[in-house]
């Protein structure tokens, strides 16, 4: 009989390092199976961030490269000049992309580099212990924001989805989750479609993925996803902000 | 601009170093403009895109060492470009650079620091060329031309020494040497037995993956890289070591400066022989490797060193570790953009020749 739900070629058989509850595996498993129904295996490129995913390569069997802190996006684009026929993309976490890596996702964006971005927001540093991210809700207590963050101090929440969808050289700008099989499926679609503007040579593209850090919310993982579902999306609505195929 | 052998151009030690690059297969640069090195990125902006490769005028030079980090990654020979706070910038790139064993070129065109400090010429950036300049054991290997030839020669052999060592490769120049203009000509071989980029990333078809990275998070992995890395330098220290030696035979004294400073103590050296003082020059042409062997040497049968410089004060504590305690070392340098004249030297020459014992501590 043949399985119908099995490990995707390109997710290597090991113990993960990430927490119980941690979202960032879903998202991995997603970009493998992506990667195998659009048997790209042999031509894809991944750049794994500084942060909790820094160790990316060791789930995903495809060429990676390291970037330091904040400069996957110009990374990926020294090697997208390098080889333009191959597929590459960046995973980024939040402080990574829209605290020190805020120049080059903008500038990368801007030139409309094509080369597709999976931006993985749980609104705190993981790795570093739980500190306040720029995307940590207003009054959401992280090691940093002890009593809860305080715009007057600590600055509001930053929507990267909104701000890159208004600059002329990006394509494809999404907005999903993976609390619910639903979400996890909805998500799917778009980082398979980041991916197809990508191979279709139509420009840059980022999803943005809601995921979980039970560890530093101090929660259970149950509680997290509906963490996400009742607060994050208040801030952070899902959906699409940018398609080439529409806008076309 | 068409360039065949043996046809002599004019042109700044700034074309003339970007000419180098594309003529030694440079198909990827990446530049942010600062003065006094503005010429590089112009050029590069006409040349690349008629031989078919990338020029991106980049946001920032962290960005700009980054693409270039991912160029190198790809198995790209790559390049970029900056002066003296520009090159600041670029420092923690240039660690992963070095920490992931990537080939490329960098080019500083010292200017006057610290801060934002002025845009004439100095050679205030030694320390961090030479000994590190970002975090972590490592090295990059250093070259300082002295003329627009020398310049355009050793972008050349940049390239093929980065390839060959996979490790950066940082051009040290100046202001000056930036921007004065000489006869040059592009009759450079480039190397034919290198080994292939088996390691770049180029998506695994039909071999197994590659993994470009600096991280080594389980306990003794990282020792066991970095003894290996230096093993590597043991093996630049042993073979590349470049350097000019004139007339140190019969010297009293003996200069030891580079770059434009060497190309000042030339001058002197004429002016000196004029006075019947005999001088002679060691001129560093690596920065690193340093030349240690050959100063140690002839600073067993000199009276003493002077050394020159356009800073405080930084090489000389390298001559001084190579003499090791063998003759004086004495010091006259200008700094903040402080041009010596060859008559300031001298006059300093001079001074020295009046102490005629020799003093075995090291003095300045
Ligand atoms: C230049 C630099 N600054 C700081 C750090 C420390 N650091 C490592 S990961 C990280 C935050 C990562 O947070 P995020 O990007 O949100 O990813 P997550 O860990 O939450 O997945 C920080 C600050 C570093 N490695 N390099």
């Amino acid at each position: 009989m043949e399985p119908t739900y099995k490990k995707p070629e390109t997710l290597i058989d090991t113990p993960t390092h990430y927490c119980p509850g941690c979202g960032h595996g879903i998202v991995h498993r997603l970009i493998a199976e992506i990667i195998d129904e659009l048997d790209i295996k042999e031509k894809t490129i991944g750049l794994a961030p500084v942060g909790c995913a820094v160790l990316a390569y060791n789930y995903l069997d495809i060429d990676m490269c390291e970037a330091a802190h904040g400069r996957p996006p110009a990374v990926a684009t020294g090697i997208k000049r390098v080889h333009p026929d191959n597929v590459v993309f960046s995973y980024q976490g939040d402080g990574d992309l829209a605290a020190i890596g805020t120049a080059e996702i903008i500038h990368t964006a801007n030139r409309g580099e094509n080369i597709t971005v999976i931006f993985v927001n749980n609104a705190v540093y993981g790795m570093t212990n739980g500190q306040m991210a720029p995307t940590t809700l207003l009054n959401q207590r992280t090691l940093t924001t002890p009593q809860g963050r305080d715009p007057i101090a600590d600055g509001y929440p930053l929507r990267m989805c909104e701000i890159l969808s208004i600059i002329d050289g990006s394509r494809f700008i999404a907005r999903t989750s993976i609390t619910s099989p639903k979400n996890i499926n909805k998500a799917k679609e778009m980082i398979k479609k980041g991916f197809q503007t990508q191979i279709e040579k139509r420009g840059f593209s980022l999803i943005e993925v809601l995921s979980t850090c039970p560890v530093y919310w101090h929660m259970t993982p149950c509680e997290s996803m509906k963490y996400i579902d009742d607060q994050m999306t208040k801030t952070f609505p899902l959906g699409i902000f940018k398609d080439w195929e529409i806008d076309n | 601009m068409s360039t065949n052998k043996d046809q002599k151009f004019l042109l700044t030690g700034n074309e003339a170093s970007a000419e180098a690059a594309i003529l030694a297969g440079c198909r990827y640069y990446y530049g942010y403009p600062i003065t006094p090195q503005n010429e590089i990125m112009t050029h590069m902006s006409i040349r690349m895109p008629q031989v078919g490769g990338t020029f991106i005028q980049v946001e920032s030079e962290l960005a700009a060492i980054y693409m270039v980090y991912g160029s190198a990654a790809a198995g790209g020979r790559t390049m970029t470009s900056s002066s003296s706070p520009g090159i600041s910038l670029k420092q923690e790139g240039i660690s992963y650079l070095a920490g992931s064993e990537l080939p490329c070129v960098i080019i500083n065109m010292q200017r006057g620091g610290p801060g934002l400090g002025d845009i004439s010429p100095a050679q205030s950036d030694y320390f961090q060329a030479v000994k590190g300049g970002g975090h972590g054991d490592y090295h990059t290997i250093v070259l300082a031309p002295s003329s627009v030839q020398e310049a355009a020669d050793l972008v050349f052999d940049a390239f093929d020494l980065a390839d060959c060592y996979t490790n950066p490769v940082m051009i040290l120049g100046d202001a000056q040497l930036g921007q004065m203009m000489e006869p040059v000509i592009f009759d450079k071989k480039q190397k034919t037995d290198l080994s292939a980029k088996t390691w770049a990333l180029t998506g695994a078809r039909g071999r197994k993956r590659n993994i470009v990275k600096s991280f080594y998070p389980v306990k003794g992995e990282l020792e066991v890289f970095n003894t290996k890395l230096q093993k590597k330098y043991r093996e630049v220290e042993a073979e590349e070591v470049r350097y000019e030696e004139i007339d140190t035979q019969n010297a009293d004294i003996v200069i030891v400066a580079y770059g434009t400073s060497a190309r000042i103590c030339r001058e002197v050296l004429r002016d000196a022989k004029k006075k019947n003082l005999k001088i002679g020059m060691i001129r560093p042409i690596t920065l690193w490797p340093f030349p240690s062997v050959i100063i140690g040497r002839v600073a067993e049968r000199v009276q003493s060193m002077l050394t020159v410089e356009m800073s405080a004060g930084q090489m000389i504590e390298d001559v001084r570790l190579s003499v090791n305690g063998k003759c004086p070392v004495h010091f006259y340098g200008r700094t903040g953009g402080g041009i010596p004249s060859p008559k300031e030297i001298l006059n300093k020459i001079i001074e020295l020749s009046t102490i005629k014992e020799k003093v075995t501590c090291a003095t300045s």
